[in-house]
């Protein structure tokens, strides 16, 4: 008896021609779908977007999340090879290029594969069916009498075997099953396992191919020169000394300002440097960091918008008890990726072709083909017509969530338009950190009350700051979603009886944007270290004080208590050192982290990071690992380091030495244990951000009992 | 703009450009040898470190004229032995996330322990805190260079 319900070809043609061609939008992919590629002979075995079987047994994984460092081009490939039964060194990746038929393909917000795994083991064991029917058919068996394993098919009744490239053209000719049965996590053999990452060789040779690697036949280069205010425009120019350099082509307008036109990269920055330009300065220089801090103190004694209330956290009978309030700043961050965003584009008249590091491919390709005047490219009838914009994703430098956005590669594109050739447009290390966008900034207010017993009464946080979703939809904060500045705020760990949550909206004209971990890489560090100061006030351990809060059966208890044990806690520390803990739940996992420092002099030496991480189901325990030490490393940096100075309307921050990231001997210890489990997978490249910078902070004050509330640290 | 003859990973290179143009992009851009990257462009953050007889230098602050007739070595030449200690540590911790700035990583280490096989704590500490990093690999890093310097010890 097959396991799936029979479906015709015709019917599955039907089906999948729906989707192919581009009527819906889709966010995901039907779970295993498979549509056919016309291109595919009957050589291929693919029943779905994600995967390929040749005849020589080779099987390649399509990977339509971008690389940026997290190890999707290996995880992914994972779990199709789990459930396809086939062995490693048989998987080959493809970098997928932009394109309906994989669903969503945007990279961000940790879901690369929370959003991936099913579609991804369904696809590998579609195709492991498929293989076990062709199979029974030409032995004349039950499937049942049929299994996988390491890339064979193998007859139960008499030990024959068939390689699954052997198969390969009678599976594809099958149609596609349905609801095929997976494996149940315990039988894993590679999931959970600490497989060497692909794409490692590559980037350790030189040979990787990230957006600036890659070049074009007849290919120029581009820099542009920005405004240096926000809002600004070019009034005129005078191009006469940058074309005197020998390499500089032409300088021409473009949208964001002006573009020089080289044909060396470094002709190109020189050229923008000597390029002459007079400015409109625009409608914003008089905002700085100072008017903005003072339009965020404007509300932060205001009642805001209420987002949440349990109890009644406006009772004047709190002043009565063991009662505390305070202030926290946190500046602006940049993302500082040590790859500058950069493009190459090559326009024709009738269709484009894009090759970017970018994270978030389809949107791109919408804007580009919106901005060259193609029309939208899902419009099947003009995409015949061979309107088309085709997207190469290429390897990416390091994202944080910058390279979702689709600035660099509507510049490329336009610029290659206007020149009639193919251009790489690189922007400068200052380009970079001033013309990007930025995580917003904001203010909150707290305040708590502990009762004689040393239980926590009263809790409330108003958040003052921009939101990122009003801004990029060009309107005044009126909707529920344009309170997002208070995502990481609610849902609380901690009962506390009288509880209040609310927002006050400030536009600002600086450039928001997503940062690794959004606004969770804001309200958890701020309620944590609050929390903290809760738990002082009651004369509590801060991992006690905590604990009698939670759910005592709750991942986030339990990782917490792990953190506790791992961690040493309860160990005495040197004079002058100190710990500090935080927890934070978010993109579906657990966090519970450690900070150890020292501190002499007021310098700190970050001693050692102990994290606990519940993701559900580990795929690579490395490269959550990976993941664990990359986030706490870039949450302290911005603790420690991190703040973009805005003045007279522009943003002063040029350089890593005036926007400094951690380095190599400032580096802590880190140590990631993950917790096994069966639950759902969940992100682990932004979780570490949330409680990395309160546990460093609870850390000092334990070390010096100074509380630090504004960011970045300054201890003198 | 003249003829300048760079002796490239053991192979003379004739390149005709400005000899004030930086190492980095005649490399890249001329040569196509793309293992070496930009990231800051004033000496900072050595993504872009490659070997000047056998010194490491970052090649956004060279000019090609200071750097022709003597022997450069890339992140591509380095290569040609894939077998080098620093690679198989490289390979083995697992070090690289985005990747974008071990090229300049490796060839930092390779040049110091090139000068002097056991380097103190301290000078590993000076001369790796030169090289950024944004996605956070210095553990892993400290750990390969652990190994490659007690290669008889578990790192």
């Amino acid at each position: 008896m097959s396991r799936f319900k029979k479906q015709t070809r015709r019917e599955f043609i039907k089906v999948c021609s729906i989707s192919a061609g581009g009527l819906f939008l889709v966010s995901y992919v039907p779970l295993g779908c498979s549509k056919p590629d016309r291109e595919i002979s009957s050589n291929i075995l693919s029943p779905s977007a994600y995967l390929k079987i040749d005849t020589s047994g080779v099987v390649t994984v399509i990977v339509h999340r971008s690389e940026m460092g997290q190890g999707v081009q290996t995880s992914l490939p994972m779990i199709v090879a789990e459930e396809l039964e086939v062995n490693w060194k048989d998987i080959r990746v493809e970098q997928a290029d932009a394109g309906e038929k994989y669903g969503n393909q945007l990279t961000t917000g940790s879901r690369s594969i929370t959003l991936s795994f099913d579609p991804f083991r369904i696809a590998g064991a579609t195709a492991k069916e498929m293989l076990i029917i062709a199979a029974s058919l030409k032995w004349g068996i039950n499937q049942t009498d049929c299994y996988a394993q390491n890339g064979f098919i193998f007859n139960n009744i008499n030990e024959n075997k068939f390689s699954y490239g052997e198969l390969v053209s009678d599976a594809a000719k099958l149609p596609v099953p349905q609801n095929v049965k997976l494996k149940d996590p315990k039988d894993y053999k590679i999931i959970g396992k600490r497989i060497k990452r692909l794409d490692t060789p590559a980037k350790l040779y030189g040979t990787a191919k990230f957006g600036m690697d890659i070049f074009v036949p007849g290919m120029v280069y581009a820099a542009v020169k920005r405004s240096p205010t926000l809002g600004g425009s070019v009034k005129s120019f005078n191009a006469s000394k940058a074309k005197d350099i020998n390499g500089v082509l032409d300088v021409i307008q473009i949208s964001s300002g002006m573009a020089v036109i080289a044909d060396s990269t470094w002709d190109a920055f020189r050229g923008q440097e000597l390029l002459e330009v007079e400015w409109n300065p625009g409608p914003y220089t008089d905002v700085s960091n100072d008017s903005i801090r003072k339009s965020f103190l404007g509300k932060i004694e205001s009642e805001g918008t209420e987002i949440e209330k349990i109890g009644d956290p406006e009772s004047p009978n709190y002043d009565s008890e063991n009662s505390l309030s305070a202030i926290y700043e946190l500046p602006f961050q940049v993302h500082a990726a040590m790859e500058p965003v950069n493009c190459v584009a090559d326009v024709k008249d009738d269709s484009a072709e894009i090759w970017a590091p970018t994270q978030n491919p389809q949107s791109l390709q919408r804007e580009i083909a919106n901005r060259l005047g193609f029309r939208n490219i899902i419009d099947k009838v003009l995409r015949l017509k061979g309107k088309e914009v085709i997207v190469h994703v290429t390897l990416i430098g390091g994202g944080f969530g910058r390279k979702s956005n689709s600035d660099f590669g509507l510049e490329a594109a336009e610029i290659s338009q206007a020149i009639g050739k193919p251009v790489k447009l690189t922007w400068t290390r200052e380009d970079d950190m001033k013309h990007g966008q930025f995580r917003p900034a904001s203010m909150h207010k707290l305040s708590g009350a502990i009762d004689n017993s040393g239980k926590a009464v009263l809790f409330t946080h108003h958040v003052v700051g921009p939101s990122i979703k009003a801004q990029l939809a060009k309107r005044d904060p009126t909707k529920p979603e344009d309170y997002d500045m208070v995502d990481g705020t609610v849902l609380l760990p901690y009962k506390i009886p009288n509880l209040r949550i609310s927002a006050a909206n400030v536009n600002t004209p600086v450039p928001l944007w997503y940062w690794r971990a959004v606004y969770n890489s804001q309200n958890p560090l701020v309620v944590e270290s609050f929390i903290d100061e809760m738990a002082s006030a009651a004369k509590k351990d801060p991992i006690d004080f905590r604990l009698e809060m939670m759910d005592e059966k709750s991942r986030l208890a339990n990782v917490l208590k792990m953190v506790r044990e791992k961690s040493d806690w309860d160990k005495k520390l040197l004079e002058g050192s100190g710990r500090g803990v935080a927890v934070s739940a978010c993109y579906g996992s657990y966090n519970a982290q450690v900070a150890e420092v020292t501190i002499r002099n007021n310098k700190i030496k970050l001693d050692r990071f102990v994290s606990v991480i519940d993701c559900g189901i580990a795929i690579n325990p490395d490269t959550i690992e990976a993941q664990m030490e990359g986030a706490i490393i870039f949450s302290i940096s911005a603790a420690l380091k991190g703040e973009i100075i805005i003045r007279n309307g522009g943003i002063e921050n040029s350089n890593y030495y005036d926007y400094p990231i951690l380095e190599y001997g400032e580096t802590p210890v880190i140590e990631t244990h993950i917790v096994k489990n069966d639950f759902p997978v969940g992100g682990v490249g932004e979780v570490g951000v949330a409680a990395s910078a309160p546990a460093l902070l609870n850390a000092i004050f334990n070390a010096t009992g100074k509380r630090i509330r504004k960011l970045p640290v300054n201890l003198s | 703009m003249s003829d300048i003859i760079l002796n490239v990973n053991g192979e003379n290179k004739s390149v005709n450009v400005d000899g004030s143009t930086p190492l980095l992009w005649v490399l890249r851009d001329n040569l196509q040898l793309t293992g070496t990257k930009y990231s800051c462009g004033i000496g900072l953050c050595g993504t872009c470190v490659v070997h000047i007889d056998g010194i490491a230098v970052r090649s956004c602050s060279v000019s090609v004229k200071d750097a022709a007739l003597k022997s450069i070595l890339t992140i591509e030449g380095l290569a040609q032995n894939i077998d080098h200690p620093v690679f198989k540590a490289w390979v083995d911790q697992e070090v690289s996330q985005c990747g974008y700035c071990q090229p300049g990583q490796i060839m930092t280490i390779a040049a110091l322990l090139n000068k002097n096989p056991n380097p103190s704590d301290k000078e590993i500490e000076d001369t790796m805190s030169g090289v950024l990093c944004r996605c956070g690999t210095y553990p892993r890093i400290k750990k390969a260079i652990d190994m490659l310097i007690n290669p008889n010890v578990e790192a």
